[in-house]
């Protein structure tokens, strides 16, 4: 923890975070309004006292709703990250360790997922099964993982033949401990680099599936789809289109951070 | 050389086969038949006509029967027809894809043309102002969504400077114009989605750019040219960019993918009739046939410049030439 806080692009990336988390675990604390209140004679203020960043077309509090939505696009990046970090390190240490033909047979599964243009994928998935928050996370995840499989596997190739797996693998340990226990925790490090700049690329996903109409739908409010809301009154609202996208943006920009800086600090320069 | 385009191609069966099995899982994961979509737009269609339909895309066979009859069609790309204007999914692709691949070249050419110079100078000169300066910018650049920049350039451009349209590929009056106006008319049309799609792929592209020339300034060889005497403008652009633009080639195909999966966004954004928006549209009303069908020709797309990557890299890499 005292090596991240002195490393500055992960400290700047680790303060967002914390920022927007707070935003969003003390989204009912902090603002006065619900997010679904309607009302439609304050349709479209712009930002003031009361209103902190204007009110939409439905007149409810933009401030309330961005709060709100920053959980949804915190929960789908993180959640959505766990599920492909799960299925790489799965299929990657097995690649790796087994090599031969199980490698092969997973290798290629890899290219052919690669071949697909991932938002081809998701949109066509998630459209398929009906969008809902719970399907989106469980879309962006099964179609993410293949970046993390492959570096687990290189990994694993390299410490196989290491003095302490091959005593280990002559006393008697068995292949599931000796993946788990000896080779796992040393692979780790470029894992959660990618893992983390990998929850900065699912919320750009989700906040452009909500914002296509195929993501989080009205009414619970997300980044994505108050901008699409935006669009309609792009003229004459700045604030609409304004906030979320700066909010997506900083989000964004805080988890590239962290996972940079988290680069310099665990993986020492030649 | 023809041996390793037969050894490319070989291995290409078993990533074509499993294109088609995984599309064709996508849609069968889909609750309820492919027909449902269809029946609800007639709610009179009687029981016979349902089966007449089930039995016409062959839904009544087991799904072993039904991948292998939809493989046979698919080789010769036959996706049947759409749903919503029973034309043939083929003849609606085809026309799309020029559009989406003009907006994708062009895009990728104005990266090159912006990333390699950034990258190449960010690496002459590590550690300077332009280098910290071009180092913000891809951090910029990556936390970009793309679909907000459109909104902000469509609001600015558009609606407040009213300097080019924000929507469409051409003008009411594009058949009146002359040959130029028809080519400016189209210019003013895509001077947005193409910047919007470069941008999204220029700071990946300049970084890598980057790192690649460090390495290569780092070479033995680039030492001796330097113990030679010779100048720096020498070793920068004749010694050391041939040999860091190799990997770009890779990339570059890399790449293809997301660019055609971009042009979802920027297309429905910006109303474009391109792939993405054909594909947009589709999954809005659920209609399978041209759903699959894309999916199929994004993938193929996406072999297809990987392939040319290779290829190139083949040519350009006397290594790899003469090693094999």
């Amino acid at each position: 923890m005292k090596r991240i806080l002195k490393n500055k692009l992960a400290s700047a990336g680790l303060l967002i975070i914390t920022v927007i988390s707070l935003f969003a675990i003390f989204a009912p604390v902090i603002t006065a309004y619900q997010p679904n209140d309607i009302n439609i004679t304050d349709s479209l203020l712009a930002p003031s006292a009361a209103h902190w960043m204007g009110t939409d077309l439905l007149g409810r509090d933009l401030f309330c709703r961005m709060a709100y939505g920053a959980r949804i696009s915190l929960i789908v990046g993180l959640i959505a990250v766990s599920i492909s970090v799960l299925i790489g390190l799965l299929l990657g240490s097995i690649a790796g360790y087994y090599s031969g033909m199980i490698d092969a047979i997973i290798m290629r599964f890899v290219d052919i997922m690669l071949c697909f243009p991932s938002i081809f994928l998701i949109l066509a998935l998630v459209a398929l099964l009906e969008p809902s928050i719970v399907i989106i996370m469980a879309v962006i995840g099964l179609t993410s993982w293949m970046g993390i499989s492959r570096l687990v596997r290189a990994e694993i190739l390299s410490l196989k033949e290491r003095d302490y797996v091959l005593a280990a693998r002559a006393c008697g340990v068995s292949d599931f401990k000796i993946i788990m226990r000896h080779l796992i925790p040393n692979a780790i490090a470029p894992v959660i680099i990618s893992a983390t700049l990998g929850v900065a690329a699912a919320i750009l996903v989700e906040s452009s599936l909500s914002f296509l109409g195929i993501g989080v739908q009205p009414p619970t409010p997300s980044w994505g789809n108050i901008l699409m809301d935006a669009k309609a009154s792009l003229g004459i609202a700045w604030w609409m289109t304004f906030y979320p996208g700066l909010a997506i943006f900083i989000t964004v920009l805080g988890y590239n951070l962290l996972g940079e800086g988290l680069r310099d600090l665990l993986i020492p320069r030649k | 050389m023809l041996s390793y385009i037969f050894k490319r191609l070989i291995m290409l069966i078993p990533l074509l086969i499993g294109i088609s099995l995984i599309s064709f899982l996508v849609i069968h994961l889909a609750p309820g038949k492919p027909t449902d979509v269809q029946l609800q737009l007639n709610q009179k269609v009687s029981l016979q006509v349902r089966e007449r339909i089930e039995k016409l895309y062959g839904l009544d066979k087991p799904i072993m029967v039904q991948y292998f009859s939809w493989l046979k069609r698919m080789v010769c790309l036959d996706f049947g027809v759409s749903f919503i204007d029973s034309r043939s999914v083929s003849v609606k692709i085809a026309e799309r894809i020029p559009v989406t691949l003009f907006i994708s070249v062009l895009s990728l050419l104005l990266i090159l043309c912006i990333a390699i110079p950034i990258g190449v100078f960010s690496a002459v000169w590590e550690g300077s102002f332009f280098d910290q300066a071009m180092t913000v910018f891809v951090f910029i650049g990556f936390a970009m969504p793309s679909f907000w920049l459109a909104l902000l350039l469509m609001k600015y451009f558009g609606v407040t400077l009213h300097w080019i349209p924000v929507s469409g590929l051409k003008s009411i009056q594009f058949d009146n114009l002359s040959l130029w106006g028809k080519l400016l008319d189209y210019g003013q049309h895509l001077i947005l989605p193409i910047s919007i799609s470069a941008f999204t792929g220029l700071a990946g592209l300049s970084r890598y750019m980057r790192t690649n020339m460090i390495n290569v300034l780092q070479t033995d060889y680039i030492r001796t040219a330097r113990a030679k005497g010779l100048s720096d403008k020498k070793i920068y652009f004749r010694h050391a960019l041939k040999n860091a633009l190799l990997p770009v080639i890779t990339i570059l195909g890399l790449s293809l993918p997301g660019l055609i999966g971009g042009s979802v966004i920027t297309e429905s954004i910006f109303a474009i009739p391109g792939m993405g928006k054909l594909f947009y549209d589709s999954v809005m009303a659920r209609d399978y046939p041209v759903i699959m069908g894309v999916l199929v020709i994004g993938a193929l797309l996406t072999l297809i410049g990987n392939l040319i990557a290779d290829i190139c890299y083949f040519y350009a890499d006397p290594r790899i030439k003469n090693g094999s």
